[in-house]
């Protein structure tokens, strides 16, 4: 009957000890003596995983870095993703702006200039790889439901929301190594930025917090298909829509007027507007709407929206999750 | 006093189907319990709501003492879980698999590496340690998920079919780990679809078929159950099978089977070695020459199929026979 108490580990000495490897010395010499050593402890059947060593914010800082530095050796094991994760922004920014570049003209100007529409354009591209993390965030916690390791992580005394924020973080440092190669790419085919470093770095960062709020949208779906698979292309098809009746690639006030009131409150046209506004590249002609007069107050509120739902709407989902 | 695994009237529907159809556990500290059943008995459903992934629609369940629907995060202190797919990260290397799992059972980074190299040794695995699970075979494999669960050395197991789909060389290999780690005083509930495993493991015995507990005992008393002992003779010569008949007759207690390709004749008998020497003598006097002979009792195969109906491997088409 006193196995109740003595599960606690607080109430029992013996737990750090047999946790920390050092029950071998007092076990006999089998070939699993720490199992034995788990009886020589004495009578007590401890609960060996120590407890509140590490809890609250601490664990879950703590356990969501030692998932994120898995999904991290992962990546680097599997160069594959974040070479063909790079081919596709690289492709679009060729394409648009030597297809397209001479034939859209940005509002404001008085021709269709290539030039100016790359650097018209580069924001847009930028945001919308970004929100690329989506699909590797969801495809790999669909492959982590599918192999049975979210099974895993969710038997181990672990902080909740660790698994998925561990793998939204090790995607933050994919898609800021992606949008590092773009830029050295865009400013090659002659983009640039023209009212500094400063900036330019808090575009960045605007982009990168987009990335890692629409890593979380990755993360619920990664948790709610059944295939790695699915995760992919359900994680891919809606961003099409989502990033093309946005600013992102012609002028919202080029669209039917309907499109352009999306275009206009679309989430992610405030972070490109923001960009743009921070490199100082062409903005076109910008509408009346909020979130375009604002963007980048529109963006940080945004991302943070997004980031709080579907974080909540996610980390739930795993609480329950089943292969 | 209720064991160290203890459940009772669990519940568990998913639609139409009821997983768990008020199942009741009890099993004492350093006990083995095989739960023993065919595909979609609810045995995985068992394992995954006692282990705190899912939760029962109804029902009551107690593991190393602590409520399992109140206290997860205490429960999952005292457990470790050795899954049916061998849930290991096949990217990582067994080494960084086994820190990552000490890390995540709130080890520090030392006392998880010292813990990892003594695993890897235990279990053969030293030699493979730095190579990436991918390229383990599946019987490393499931030696790389046990060590995950056994980390911290927990009071108290669950293995969900260890052995399914090992050669019978790493299932040998996996039994002698199992035994020892019951020696050392572990608690371990075992799911099993294969009767000898349960025979050769475990103390105690559940056999579960659609969600329902239909037997339980220890291997003897479940034989026992479905009839007692056979002689078995395997005659050299097939024409001998009728002068065997013949004798087989003279001490049996029941029908006489015969299978003429074998060239094998049972009959049920009563009275042990003795009659068996018996009916030796009484053959070599008719001058039949026998390729093998022997004491048959039943086996676990045996009380499955006369207890559901169906054998243990093929469940469909047997529906209706089990009330």
């Amino acid at each position: 009957m006193a196995r109740v108490e003595e599960t606690t580990p607080e109430s029992t000495p013996g737990a750090t000890d047999t946790a920390s490897g050092t029950a071998p010395d007092t076990a006999p010499d089998t070939a699993l003596g720490t199992v034995s050593g788990t009886a020589a402890a004495g009578g007590g059947r401890v609960a060996v995983a120590p407890k509140g060593v590490w809890s609250g914010p601490v664990q879950s800082v703590r356990d969501s870095l030692v998932v994120a530095r898995r999904n991290l050796i992962r990546m680097m094991r599997i160069p594959e993703v974040v070479v063909f994760g790079l081919v596709q922004p690289i492709m679009f920014v060729v394409l648009f702006s030597y297809v397209f570049g001479g034939a859209i003209m940005v509002p404001g100007q008085s021709s269709a200039d290539a030039n100016v529409y790359r650097e018209f354009l580069m924001a847009g591209i930028f945001a919308q790889t970004v929100t690329f993390a989506t699909a590797g965030a969801g495809a790999g916690i669909a492959d982590d439901m599918h192999k049975g390791l979210i099974d895993r992580f969710r038997s181990l005394p672990m902080a909740r929301g660790a698994v998925l924020t561990g793998r939204t973080l090790a995607d933050l440092v994919q898609t800021a190594l992606t949008l590092v190669v773009l830029a050295i790419v865009a400013v090659i085919v002659g983009w640039r930025i023209h009212d500094g470093v400063l900036k330019a770095l808090a575009a960045f960062g605007l982009l990168l917090l987009l990335g890692y709020a629409f890593s979380w949208i990755g993360a619920l779906i990664g948790l709610s298909v059944r295939t790695p698979e699915a995760a992919t292309s359900g994680g891919l098809i809606w961003l099409f829509p989502l990033t093309f009746i946005s600013n992102a690639f012609v002028p919202s006030s080029k669209m039917p007027a309907f499109l352009g009131h999306i275009a206009d409150w679309n989430p992610f046209s405030a972070t490109v507007q923001a960009s743009r506004e921070l490199f100082g590249n062409p903005e076109g002609l910008v509408s009346d709407a909020w979130p375009m007069q604002h963007p980048v107050l529109a963006s940080v509120l945004w991302s943070a929206l997004i980031i709080l739902a579907f974080r909540t709407l996610a980390v739930r989902k795993y609480r329950s999750a089943t292969a | 006093m209720p064991g160290a695994i203890y459940a009772e009237g669990l519940v568990k529907t998913f639609g139409d189907v009821r997983a768990l159809d008020g199942v009741d556990l009890d099993v004492p500290e350093g006990t083995v319990l095989g739960l023993l059943g065919p595909n979609g008995a609810g045995k995985t459903t068992a394992v995954r709501v006692l282990t705190t992934l899912l939760e029962p629609d109804s029902g009551k369940a107690r593991v190393a003492g602590v409520d399992v629907l109140r206290h997860p995060d205490q429960v999952r202190r005292s457990i470790g879980l050795s899954g049916q797919f061998a849930a290991v990260d096949e990217y990582l290397t067994g080494r960084e698999n086994l820190r990552m799992v000490g890390q995540l059972y709130q080890m520090g980074a030392r006392e998880a590496k010292a813990r990892a190299s003594e695993l890897l040794e235990r279990f053969h695995l030293a030699d493979a340690a730095d190579r990436v699970a991918k390229t383990y075979s599946g019987g490393m494999r499931r030696r790389l998920d046990l060590a995950a669960a056994l980390v911290v050395s927990p009071p108290v197991m669950f293995m969900d079919e260890p052995t399914t789909g090992l050669d019978p060389r790493n299932r040998q290999a996996l039994w002698e780990v199992i035994q020892e780690l019951v020696a050392g005083g572990t608690t371990l509930l075992l799911t099993t679809q294969y009767l000898e495993e349960a025979d050769h493991l475990a103390h105690d015995i559940c056999v579960i078929d659609r969600g329902r507990v239909i037997a339980r005992g220890t291997s003897d008393q479940l034989k026992a159950r479905t009839g007692g002992e056979r002689v078995e003779v395997v005659v050299h010569e097939p024409g001998h099978i009728e002068v065997a008949e013949e004798v087989l007759r003279g001490f049996g207690k029941g029908e006489i089977a015969v299978q003429r390709h074998t060239r094998k004749v049972t009959v049920p008998v009563v009275g042990g070695a003795k009659l068996l020497a018996e009916v030796i003598r009484e053959l070599d006097a008719r001058g039949v020459e026998i390729d093998d002979i022997g004491l048959r009792r039943p086996t676990l195969d045996d009380v499955f199929i006369s207890l559901t109906g169906h054998g243990a491997e093929g469940g469909d088409g047997a529906e209706e026979e089990v009330k």
